[in-house]
């Protein structure tokens, strides 16, 4: 008979330990609640505070539970898998929630939309990505995808809570309401992926998918074409949460509608979970899915495809934006193209290790670089959301050197020059396409590298090599903001010197 | 294994990063007129650290010397890793070009002593930092002897030099810095693909082989299985012997590094940023650029094209070769057609470098020899004349030939330099261009993989030069004074310009007159890899 086990067997047997960073983040989101609840409008700074402490507590307990000694552990009946990838990864993500915490405090203050709820939406939000990139299932996938999205929905439209009819509240209400509207939309396209690929193979444990799909693909029966179209279907819901080319459409409006501060956090926790959920999807589960014995993956042409037009677009496309939010927004496609390159590569089977690390390094590097370069630009934006376009950076440089600098640093890291972090993904990133045999992709990858210097470079002349009339006044130069940039700005250089803190870090990482 | 110890090589390559520190730590409006005394001072002591090292260089040992090794990071590769390694080591090449580099750098601070820029544009300390990264990161071209080390030294002179002009330039500033960035920028990310594949197949990134482990040139030259090194390292990708050229992994990986270089150096028809980059730029902008930036490229295609893929070099000799001549006549007859000095002097550099390209692409002694020799004579002579330039321009602010004349009259000293410099650049036997161009010549005519028809119009473009150069002297210095200056004082030279000169002039009359102390620096490692192209 069925018997309920004593918690003490149930922490056993699921292994709930080894869940903690992400776990004991949802749950510190539920005393953050209560605190909200009771602390009152004069002690509205607990919550951020208490947020940064619940980061710092989940950054303690990833340490502890991602030892290199404690290798691969599986937790939550298998659903749950914490190795060296979902520990490197959850460390991105806690320091982007950090920066991004510390980017909200003043902007939301000065816009009048302080709430308690932001931080907590905020925190919940990252748990969701935490869950993610330890999803050994496609079901605590799908969930986690929902954990991490709907708190950004809400988060996106977070200006339309002051309902003063303002243009920008209005944009915010769009936002979200787009951002929600097509992530439900996607939302669907995975769920129906995921359920083809359970009826091909009978399972949605990721491991078990592959084993079992190795026996499906060589022939030719129904089960080998509904795991075909189902893997696609999740390429589809994965594709569009990462904005690539052409589930890309809603990135540049979401992006420019929501708060700023919403739009650095969902720019990359966003894309580093869906990344991460993609990778193990496919490297782990589908890497059977082969055209021919001992080839490459048959996702890698698609792969390369999306990776090619992503490249293409979004680099493009962002040379003729003006304002900088969209360019950032068109650059962030841009820069999930080329993590794409190093999912295509990962189709070969020689070349996983090397390309997983690359991905991760990169999107390690991206998380600091972006989120530094949307602290600058919130910086200089003024209260009615002007103020943030391409020329209204000119003299930046006369009135705040070291933000200028920062700025100059996390534009050379966007385009990939040395010294920077960014460097030091693309080079791992290329590297594990040419060790694919990827060569017109590398090549692609770099040549965009190079349309994309021409927009960074652009933001540079403008805050260097233009004189502007008068002295630009940062609208929101406050120490947090200042601190956010900061953390941004070590991060990107040490990386970027330190390649061995970064090779170091993912050394361990192997996900096939 | 690793070389580790400190060596003289790394003192010496990060000594400009010292001046660096302490520049970012002075206030800039405080100690104003201390900033470019700490650069002054950093870049002699780094020009005294390399002379140091030229006593410690034994020009009889073939290899690197003065090596330092030390395991940077580990990249993953399938199963195993690849290292990316600090390593630093000079030969005689590296040798010559460091000291190259040590020397213009403290000339062109002094020929910034007096400039008016800072009056108009400030930010002294910015200026002077950049001064600083740039000196380090081109010293690190020349040492470094691992791949990605080299392509980040390579990428990151890049910045500095954008911003030099960008910011200290003329008017057309913004629009020259950023085509000399995108289009620089271009080129050498494709070495990184190429970089990137060479590393990947050969599963070291280290050029030379150091404390036990191989390093790529030397598992290219020491290949004794059938074909070449690099129709081992990838047979599927290669293609057939017939269609070598365009089909074969080693001749696009030697594209991959030679455009890179080809834009630096620049070859014809890679050459359009150049005159914009150099009229642009501030006077020290232009000496460096002219004196050391270029020479990376050249440099480059010495290093890594010829030793790494040297079937591909034999291949494509002759056609590059002949873009280096069409270089030398293109660049020679624009430069006639110049109203502009500085542009004149922009175009002479594309002249002066073909002379180098044809010298490299000889693949004999003699060639490279002469034209490693010729990289640093033109570095002192068009550095010289750039200095020139900016003297002029800091007096009468104009850059147009037809608005000087006469200046011999008024500055009869400053014209005597001139007049050395500028025979200098156009190759008066005594002097040093004469030196490496006729050495160069030589080495092309004795070439087994190069023409008569090479030589001979090579030897045109010598005529060339005299031909626009002494239009220049006589446009300028000649004649009477058009524009006189509001005041006398404005003729004299003053001490640091003095100063700046100095050195040139006994450089030209040294080389000149005992090239044999620097062949000899050159003679065991040129050999070394002449000895590739003997048949």
């Amino acid at each position: 008979m069925f018997e309920s086990p004593t918690i003490a067997q149930f922490l056993a047997v699921s292994n709930l330990a080894s869940t903690a960073p992400a776990t004991l983040l949802l749950a510190w989101t539920l005393v953050l609640v209560l605190v909200d609840l009771f602390a009152g409008e004069e002690r509205s700074h607990w919550t951020p505070v208490l947020s940064c402490f619940g980061l710092g507590l989940s950054f303690i307990a990833n340490l502890f539970v991602y030892s290199p000694a404690a290798g691969e552990q599986i937790a939550l009946y298998g659903m749950f898998i914490a190795d060296a990838f979902t520990g490197f990864l959850n460390m991105v993500i806690l320091v982007a929630t950090l920066i991004a915490v510390l980017m909200s405090w003043d902007y939301l203050k000065r816009a009048g939309i302080h709430r308690g709820e932001y931080y907590i939406l905020a925190l919940i939000s990252s748990a969701g990505a935490m869950y993610m990139v330890a999803a050994n299932d496609l079901i605590v996938i799908f969930v986690a995808l929902e954990l991490l999205s709907i708190p950004l929905y809400i988060l996106s439209a977070f200006r339309s809570i002051k309902n003063d009819g303002s243009e920008l509240a209005l944009k915010s209400e769009e936002s979200g309401m787009k951002y929600f509207i097509l992530g439900a939309f996607s939302s669907a396209f995975l769920v129906f992926g995921a359920a083809l690929v359970y009826g091909a193979t009978g399972a949605t444990n990721i491991p078990q998918i592959f084993s079992i799909a190795g026996g499906i693909v060589g022939g030719a029966s129904a089960a080998a074409f509904y795991l075909l179209i189902g893997a696609a279907l999740l390429l589809v819901g994965l594709g569009f949460k990462v904005a690539v080319v052409p589930f890309h459409m809603w990135t540049p409006d979401v992006y420019e509608g929501a708060p700023t501060p919403v739009t650095a956090f969902m720019s990359v926790t966003a894309k580093i979970a869906g990344f991460a959920a993609l990778l193990r999807l496919l490297v782990t589960g589908l890497s059977v899915l082969v055209v021919a014995e001992g080839g490459a993956a048959a996702w890698q042409n698609t792969a390369t495809i999306i990776a090619i037009l992503t490249l293409v677009l979004g680099n493009f496309v962002a040379i003729s934006q003006r304002s900088l939010k969209r360019m950032l927004a068109y650059s962030s496609i841009a820069h999930a193209g080329y993590i794409m390159v190093a999912v295509a590569a990962a189709g070969t089977a020689g070349a996983v290790n090397a390309a997983t690390q690359g991905a991760l390094v990169y999107m390690m590097a991206y998380m600091f670089t972006n989120l530094g370069a949307f602290a600058v630009v919130m910086a200089i934006e003024r209260e009615d959301g002007s103020g943030g376009n391409i020329e209204d950076i000119t003299g930046l440089a006369r009135s705040r050197p070291l933000m200028a600098m920062a700025m100059t640093i996390f534009m050379l890291s966007l385009t990939g020059i040395p010294l920077t972090a960014g460097f030091l993904g693309k080079l791992m990133v290329f590297s594990s396409a040419i060790q694919a045999g990827l060569f017109g992709l590398a090549v692609i990858g770099v040549l965009t590298s190079v349309v994309s210097a021409f927009y960074y470079v652009r933001v540079v002349v403008n805050m260097y090599l233009r004189e502007s009339s008068g002295a630009l006044q940062p609208a929101l130069d406050t120490p947090y903001v200042r601190l956010a940039i900061n953390i941004a700005l070590a991060g990107t250089l040490i990386f970027g010197i330190f390649y061995p803190l970064a090779t170091n870090l993912v050394n361990m990482v192997s996900i096939a | 294994m690793d070389v580790t110890g400190l060596s003289l090589t790394t003192i010496t390559l990060f000594t400009p990063m010292i001046g660096l520190a302490i520049l970012l730590f002075m206030n800039g409006e405080t100690h104003k007129a201390n900033l470019k005394w700490v650069a002054f001072a950093t870049s002699l002591v780094t020009f005294v650290a390399s002379v140091v090292m030229w006593i410690n260089f034994d020009p009889s040992s073939p290899g690197l010397q003065m090596v330092q090794r030390n395991t940077w990071a580990e990249v993953s590769l399938g199963d195993s890793v690849i290292n990316v390694s600090y390593f630093v080591g000079v030969d005689g090449i590296s040798m010559l070009l460091v000291l190259l580099t040590t020397f213009i750098m403290p000339i062109s601070i002094l020929g910034s002593f007096g400039s008016h820029i800072f009056e108009e544009r400030g930010r002294e300390k910015l200026y002077y930092i950049f001064l600083m990264l740039l000196e380090w990161s081109m010293i690190g071209v020349f040492v470094v002897h691992d791949l990605i080390i080299f392509y980040v030294f390579w990428e990151v002179t890049l910045v500095p030099m954008y911003f030099l002009i960008g910011i200290w330039g003329s008017e057309e500033r913004i629009y020259a810095a950023v085509k000399f960035f995108l289009y620089t920028m271009a080129g050498s990310i494709l070495m990184l693909i190429a970089i990137l594949y060479v590393g990947n197949r050969s599963g070291t990134f280290s050029t030379y082989s150091a404390g036990g482990d191989v390093g790529v040139i030397e598992r290219v030259q020491s290949w004794e299985g059938a074909g070449t090194y690099w129709d081992a390292v990838d047979p599927e990708a290669d293609g057939d012997e017939a269609g070598f050229l365009f089909n074969s992994v080693e001749s696009w990986l030697f594209l991959g590094f030679l455009v890179a270089f080809a834009i630096k150096v620049p070859i014809f028809p890679f050459h359009s940023w150049l005159p914009d980059a150099h009229v642009q730029a501030p006077t020290a902008g232009s000496v460096i650029l002219a004196g050391v930036l270029l020479k990376m490229g050249t440099y480059g295609i010495v290093r890594f094209n010829l030793n790494l893929f040297p079937e591909a070099t034999v291949a494509w000799a002759p056609t590059i070769a002949f873009l280096g001549v069409v270089g030398i006549i293109y660049g020679a007859w624009v430069s006639y057609a110049q109203d502009n000095v500085k542009k004149l002097v922009a175009y002479s550099s594309v002249s002066h470098l073909g002379f180098v390209v044809l010298g490299i692409f000889a693949l004999n002694a003699q060639g490279l020899q002469g034209a490693t020799l010729q990289m640093v004579n033109h570095g002192i002579s068009t550095g010289g004349l750039f200095l020139i330039v900016g003297m002029l321009y800091e007096r009468w602010h104009t850059k147009e030939m037809a608005d000087y004349g006469g200046v011999w009259k008024a500055m009869p000293l400053f014209g005597a330099i001139s007049l050395v410099i500028s025979l200098s650049s156009m190759g008066l036997p005594g002097l040093n261009g004469f030196i490496g161009e006729f050495t160069i010549l030589l080495g092309s005519l004795g070439s087994e993989f190069l023409g008569f028809a090479f030589t001979l119009i090579a030897t045109l473009g010598v005529i060339m030069a005299a031909v626009y150069l002494l239009k220049m002297f006589q446009h300028v210095f000649m004649g009477e004074l058009k524009k006189p200056l509001s005041s006398d004082d404005g003729y004299k030279l003053t001490w640091s310009e003095k100063a700046a000169f100095i050195p040139i002039i006994i450089m030209i009359f040294w080389i000149g007159i005992q090239p044999i102390v620097f062949f000899n620096l050159l003679d065991v490692s040129v050999d070394s890899i002449v000895a590739l192209f003997v048949r």
